[in-house]
């Protein structure tokens, strides 16, 4: 088949004319992948094209790139799926990370925010004279997030990571579930504190970007669900994510439905004069436009069958 | 055509404008619309962090009323209850057992759901249902010279696994041709597929308004007259927090957002009034005056 490959190209010694996009025509076969296209194209045409890869299996998680803008590893795409009638391949490195060159990016961002979770096991109590022992059961929760090949893909798709760089981001909150949900791990308490922090699990937005390009179904953005899950049952709950989960619940529980000045009103907190003053604008903004649900707090109405919401809340609800 | 219309809170809340736009265009276009009275909200993946199976009771509870009023299409309107529907709606259907305990606890209703629910947006119900066609034979006020940046919402296109995206490949591109249909011209623009930043408005302003900031401006920057959503919870970010995003950013954006029903009535030759474009918080006075909307 014809590949036709825009691939982006930076060269950190020519840094002061920025990146270019570089087209690629070949003829390869029709079961190559991304990477063995690009692969090609070094080797037979272009030896300056700087990538990374080694296993071309989708088991160490080298060649992560963006291929028409969505983060994937290039050796399980397959050519004829991103093109399958000759359109060209839009293929760039990684988004969120530096570029040492070409398709490379530096991975010391990933790796930094990998290891601020401390991502090995604290067991407390005596040392025991074999290995540390854990449950067959206790463990088969820890498999999802196990299976992470640290490609950064993820990393590369955060929605969050692209506004704010302190976020600790999708891999290493999966991470950091890997060891808090570890039943043999003795610091739990203080790595949900650490979490429960700014910049950590309530910080994502919750918008499936990595859970869709993640190729190992590690599913990051439930892991962090997981962990808030974790923090809240662990009695913290003064914080703005907490509460805004616990005023949702109230409200819908209580109406049916959600009560919107409510839930912002709760999340800032009720005495956070300063929050509730720096909002009266936009709450003046929307009176006026007619949008303000004034039925709200004590005056929030019961919807038909109200009742029989709060009874399944009364049941089910953690 | 007729479906159970689930309007979802904020459409009854703080973007009345939607519910109402919805009710006109849909009449014009003779969709029927019934509303299910006494639904629980879906949960938005809020309450799921409280529990899957509350959210997916609650979601069950409300596709089987669904079921009780006979019908077997739900149609929302909002990309973030689209998306938690999609997904409550897979795993009931995964698993009879899980599906069977869940029942149970809808029994002191009366309630079963017997998995026959579809759940389409309106921007589906559109293009899959209507069909572009035939929503053209509606246009009377094409929208010619418009320039239109769509804005998606992350529900309703992720996971893709439970959105359909392998059943009804290109719904990652619908507003596109809903726009093109109406005869505007689709914007493209970095962020069209991205997060508003309204699930952390609350929780992390700074990073909230950096996402409005970024998104609002790149369409203006590709030359949009206005953005096109179809999620009242990316409309209640993108429009009534631009003020703040703007003061923020220290750049006066003044990027009119539109709701999907909006959009289509505007060129079904519908009032300002009946599609409520008076009530939003960006004006859209410029926009309204450029496309020729009645008053």
């Amino acid at each position: 088949m014809q590949a036709n490959l825009q691939v982006r190209r930076y060269d950190p010694e020519l840094s002061e004319q920025g990146s270019h996009l570089q087209e690629y025509h070949l003829e390869v076969p029709d079961h190559f992948t991304v990477l063995d296209t690009l692969m090609k194209v070094r080797e037979e045409d272009d030896p300056s094209l700087a990538l990374r890869c080694s296993c071309r299996a989708s088991i160490c998680g080298s060649c992560a790139m963006t291929v028409n803008g969505r983060a994937s590893l290039v050796c399980k795409t397959r050519l004829s799926e991103v093109s399958p009638n000759g359109e060209t391949v839009l293929v760039e490195p990684m988004n969120n990370q530096r570029v040492v060159k070409d398709l490379v990016i530096d991975l010391q961002f990933f790796w930094g925010k990998v290891r601020a979770v401390e991502p090995y096991l604290k067991p407390r109590g005596e040392e025991p004279e074999g290995e540390y022992i854990a449950s067959n059961e206790s463990m088969l929760n820890l498999l999802t997030p196990m299976g992470c090949i640290m490609c950064g893909a993820c990393v590369s798709a955060c929605t969050v990571l692209e506004v704010d760089k302190n976020f600790l981001g999708p891999a290493a909150l999966a991470k950091a579930y890997r060891f808090v949900a570890d039943p043999r791990d003795g610091e739990t308490q203080q790595r949900l504190e650490a979490l429960n922090d700014e910049s950590g699990a309530w910080d994502c937005t919750r918008c499936y970007m990595c859970v869709d390009v993640c190729p190992k179904g590690v599913a990051p953005m439930e892991r962090i669900m997981d962990i808030r899950e974790l923090i809240m049952e662990a009695g913290m709950t003064n914080t703005p994510g907490a509460r805004h989960v616990e005023s949702f619940a109230r409200t819908v529980a209580h109406s049916g439905r959600l009560d919107e000045p409510m839930l912002a009103i709760d999340t800032w907190g009720r005495t956070n004069v300063v929050k509730l003053m720096g909002n009266a604008m936009l709450g003046f903004r929307t009176l006026r436009r007619g949008k303000l649900p004034l039925r709200s707090g004590p005056f929030h109405q019961k919807q038909p069958g109200a009742d029989a919401v709060g009874r399944i809340f009364k049941r089910l609800s953690k | 055509m007729k479906y159970a219309f689930y309007p979802g809170c904020v459409s009854r809340g703080g973007t009345p404008e939607l519910y109402d736009s919805t009710i006109a265009v849909a009449n014009k276009l003779g969709i029927e619309l019934e509303e299910i009275v006494g639904a629980a909200c879906t949960g938005a993946g809020v309450l799921q962090e409280k529990g899957l199976k509350l959210g997916d009771t609650l979601n069950a509870r409300t596709f089987a009323m669904a079921e009780r009023m006979g019908l077997t299409t739900i149609m929302t309107i909002c990309s973030t209850c689209q998306g938690v529907m999609s997904q409550a709606n897979k795993r009931l259907l995964a698993d009879s057992d899980y599906l069977a305990e869940i029942n149970e606890e809808l029994k002191p209703e009366g309630l079963e759901y017997t998995g026959r629910i579809v759940i389409k947006h309106f921007a589906w119900v559109l293009v899959e249902e209507i069909g572009l066609d035939t929503l053209k034979t509606f246009v009377t006020n094409p929208l010619e010279d418009m320039k239109i940046a769509p804005f998606y919402g992350c529900y309703i296109l992720r996971p893709s696994d439970a959105l359909g995206a392998d059943e009804n490949p290109g719904r990652n591109e619908y507003l596109e041709r809903i726009i093109e249909a109406l005869s505007g011209e689709a914007v493209n623009f970095p962020g069209r597929l991205q997060c508003c930043g309204f699930p952390i408005m609350l929780i992390n302003e700074k990073n909230s308004m950096e996402m409005v900031g970024r998104h609002t401006h790149n369409a203006k920057a590709a030359g949009a007259d206005a953005m096109v959503t179809p999620c009242p919870l990316c409309h209640l970010n993108l429009d009534g927090q631009q003020p703040k995003a703007q003061a923020q950013r220290g750049e006066k954006i003044g990027m009119p957002i539109l709701h999907l029903p909006q959009l289509v009535g505007m060129a079904m030759g519908l009032t300002q009034k009946e599609l409520g474009l008076g009530r939003h918080i960006v004006s859209t006075k410029n926009l309204l005056s450029k496309a020729s909307v009645r008053a």
